[in-house]
């Protein structure tokens, strides 16, 4: 056992993890070894067609065998039907203790319940939103889930510590030599950003398509030289659950004032200028913050850089209006978004290794000025849970919050300070998910706590006089007055979630629930 | 000067937004014993506003509690409950008797002096719901030196007047003025009714406009969303503010001359521009609304 940097006490060894390297600060850990790819092959003109007729064959010719390594990407979020898919045949074919290595995994893979509890599935490395975190929080898996954020995962692949046996690539349309393309087909879904680390450096490429086009096909993602297999499907999602329509702006009063705080914010930062780069996610406090940043961009006459991160057609429709010179989209939220990348040179499509990797010579979070990012619970030493709930259950990925909390110059959380009776502003969150040294500020519904080693953002909100600062124990406090304590959560010894920090060291753990 | 743009109604039986509802800046909350709450959840909206009200945790927030009507007999309980917790004023739906508001006066003065609260110190607003109520307007104004506003109804106004609701609103242009003329006559605010379509910026921005040319110095308030449009209407621009300074510096030194009138910008000062100007001065001298 040790307390590592963040305050936390983690074992110095996990069942079904192995060693664990305790976190040491947010750039403290350096890196190790070299990047390790796949073996090399050899292609001549014999072989010209990689299409094969189904799953159970891909499965076959890809050689995969119990306990190997199997990973998936989630650019068709809960529309998705090809990990569910996968899992099915790998059952069917006698294969056993899985290592799933998914960039997440959504509500429609409550699928994979009885392939847990039958053993196909040994062990899940990957984001679980909703019902397998639920699972796994009941004590229902064998292993913990590893939580990685968008830069370590392809970090743990890329370094090895993490070797993928093969790559499931759901493809909206790919040709018969394994060239995908997420910008058009049935379930486009635009950016594949996350699917790139696992094309260039697992051992064999499986590309599961329901648009097979003639070679070659256009906007080419990810290229036949890393793609080693090619299966035709009728469907690969359901495009109701893999884009939305337009993102709209809440109208949510509590959002939108949090969202109004924040915009101050970063309006009084000496970030606000021209060729600011911002990123915020797709939920109602960010997309509204990012509404009044416009306004007052255009207000300002003040021309931003770029757009990164999870693109919307609000980000979209800014570069339309001139108000960003390029979005950088590591994954495409909605259709206009989608629309665009098939579109629109200056929409470029990045990988998870280029937006967040902290192992390579340079990702993009690092030249981020400004993120707002939620939060599940925030506490006094400005520690960010996003992983668990107030009830202790993992039911959310780590995301970007870790690297885009690390790389911008100015990180913002927003969380209302009450969810219901649930405080969200607490002494010490139930899970670290980002430690408060990369958290810049708090914004809640109450005030705006700014972490006291940004003297330079105090004195610039002060002087702007529209920011209402608080500081973070105030806003503890009321949380307290308006709440009550907290009964702490009751959990058994066994550790079900690992949460590793980007550079690959455990920042956290999370425990089995007691049974009520 | 107490400035009443914005009078935000919360429902007394939401916690949530009993507790949150200051943190949008209205320049008053309302918590509402009266329609937002159902007949079987009377009881306890009752004991919880008077919870939230013992924690005064408001703001800058000016505080009322709509109470019951006195045609029920529940407003004496609910005064009785919330006075002594303390509360800037009580809004009484549906007036139409000035005997209530005297009736009312007497039971306040009751309750102030048991609860050791000073004589006097809890206002009264009053809701003109009906064509009587509107028609004695004045006499309801005048009552009682506690009446700080009164305020047209919406639509138990219609239904009383046997009309229904337009786009243009044309069926309450008549009980407006009545209102604005009552409450200028009384040395009263004149506030008026909500803007029910909460999703319609530009509607309800259209509406506040007009009615601040009537002479309403505020509306009441259904949503947080609608308290930043409002405040923009009433709050005057920096043109207004600094016209407004020229006039009102322009008219100190006439007087300091001896001099009767000025030209400001090459009109003529009088009077009557001076006051409206001070009166400018006056609104653009608090907060800034809708904001921190």
């Amino acid at each position: 056992m040790a307390i590592n940097a963040a305050g936390r006490n983690v074992p110095d060894s996990i069942p079904g993890y192995g060693e664990v390297r305790h976190f040491q600060g947010y750039d403290k850990r350096p890196p190790e070894g070299a990047r390790h790819g796949k073996a090399n092959r050899a292609s001549f003109n014999t072989r010209i067609d990689k299409t094969l007729p189904d799953i159970k064959s891909a499965i076959r010719a890809s050689g995969l065998e119990s306990g190997m390594v199997v990973s998936f990407h989630h650019h068709l979020r809960n529309g998705d039907y090809v990990v569910n898919m996968v899992l099915d045949a790998c059952a069917e074919m006698g294969i056993q203790d899985l290592v799933i290595f998914p960039t997440a995994l959504f509500g429609v893979h409550k699928h994979l319940t009885k392939h847990i509890e039958s053993g196909v599935i040994k062990q899940i490395q990957g984001s679980v939103n909703g019902p397998i975190g639920r699972l796994a929080s009941e004590g229902g898996m064998q292993t913990p889930v590893v939580l990685r954020s968008h830069g370590g995962r392809p970090r743990a692949a890329v370094s090895g510590d993490v070797k993928i046996d093969v790559a499931f690539i759901a493809a909206p349309t790919a040709d018969r030599y394994g060239n995908i393309t997420g910008a058009s087909g049935q379930s486009a879904c635009g950016s594949l950003g996350y699917a790139h680390t696992d094309a260039e450096y697992a051992e064999c490429v499986v590309a599961v398509t329901d648009n097979l086009q003639p070679y070659p096909v256009a906007n080419t993602q990810i290229r036949q030289t890393w793609v080693d297999y090619v299966v035709a499907v009728d469907k690969i999602g359901d495009p109701a659950g893999i884009v939305s329509g337009t993102t709209r702006v809440t109208r949510d009063p509590m959002r939108l004032l949090i969202a109004r705080y924040a915009a101050h914010l970063i309006e009084s930062s000496p970030y606000f200028r021209e060729g600011i780069s911002f990123q915020t996610g797709a939920g109602g406090i960010s997309l509204a913050a990012a509404a009044y940043v416009r306004d007052a961009m255009r207000e300002r006459n003040i021309k931003g850089s770029f757009g990164l991160g999870g693109i919307t057609s609000f980000f979209v429709d800014m570069m339309k209006e001139g108000l960003f010179e390029r979005l950088l989209d590591v994954q495409s939220f909605d259709l206009d978004a989608v629309k665009s990348i098939g579109e629109n040179p200056n929409h470029i499509e990045i990988s998870a290794d280029w937006y967040a990797n902290p192992w390579n010579s340079g990702c993009t979070v690092n030249m981020l000025d400004t993120v707002v990012l939620g939060a599940t619970e925030v506490d006094r030493n400005f520690n960010v849970n996003v992983n668990t709930e107030a009830d202790g259950a993992l039911l959310h990925g780590i995301g970007g919050h870790q690297d885009t909390a690390s790389g911008a110059k100015l990180t913002i959380i927003t969380t209302p300070l009450l969810r219901g009776r649930i405080p969200c502003a607490v002494d010490s969150v139930y899970t670290v998910t980002t430690p408060g040294e990369v958290v810049d500020a708090i914004v809640t519904e109450f005030g705006v706590a700014v972490n006291p080693k940004r003297q330079d953002l105090i004195d610039a909100a002060k002087e702007a006089g529209n920011v209402p600062l608080v500081s973070m124990d105030e806003l503890i406090e009321k949380a307290e007055q308006l709440t009550g304590k907290m009964e702490p959560v009751e959990v058994e010894d066994n550790i079900i979630g690992v949460v590793e920090y980007r550079d690959g060291t455990v920042i956290d753990v999370v425990r089995q629930l007691k049974k009520r | 000067m107490k400035l009443r743009r914005t009078k935000l109604y919360l429902p007394g039986n939401n916690p949530n937004m009993l507790l949150r509802g200051h943190l949008f800046n209205p320049d008053g909350v309302i918590l509402d014993l009266e329609d937002a709450v159902s007949m079987s959840q009377k009881d306890s909206a009752r004991v919880l506003v008077q919870h939230v009200l013992r924690r005064g945790d408001f703001g800058n927030c000016e505080v009322a509690v709509r109470i019951n009507g006195m045609d029920t007999d529940m407003w004496r309980t609910d005064i009785e409950a919330v006075v002594p917790c303390g509360v800037d004023g009580i809004r009484i739906p549906k007036v139409e008797n000035p005997k209530d508001i005297v009736l009312m006066d007497e039971a306040l003065s009751e309750i102030e002096n048991k609860a050791g609260i000073e004589q006097g110190k809890t206002l009264i607003f009053c809701l003109l719901e009906t064509a009587l109520g509107i028609w004695k307007a004045y006499d309801i104004a005048t009552a009682s030196p506690r009446i700080a506003a009164i305020c047209p109804g919406g639509e138990d106004l219609r239904a009383d007047l046997k009309t229904s609701r337009s786009d243009t609103g044309e069926e309450l242009i008549g009980p407006r003025r009545m209102v604005v003329l009552a409450a200028h006559a009384a040395h009263v605010d004149a506030l008026d009714t909500v803007y029910a379509a909460i999703t319609d910026d530009e509607g309800l921005r259209r509406e506040t406009e007009w009615v601040k040319q009537l002479g309403f110095q505020g509306k009441s308030v259904i949503h947080p969303n609608q308290i930043p449009v409002i405040h923009d209407v009433f709050t005057p621009t920096a043109s207004e503010i600094e016209k407004a300074k020229r006039i009102v510096d322009a008219a100190k030194e006439a007087a300091e001359k001896g001099l009767g009138a000025v030209q400001v910008d090459g009109k003529m000062v009088d009077k009557p521009v001076v006051k409206r100007a001070e009166y400018t001065l006056q609104r653009a001298g608090l907060k800034q609304g809708g904001d921190a």
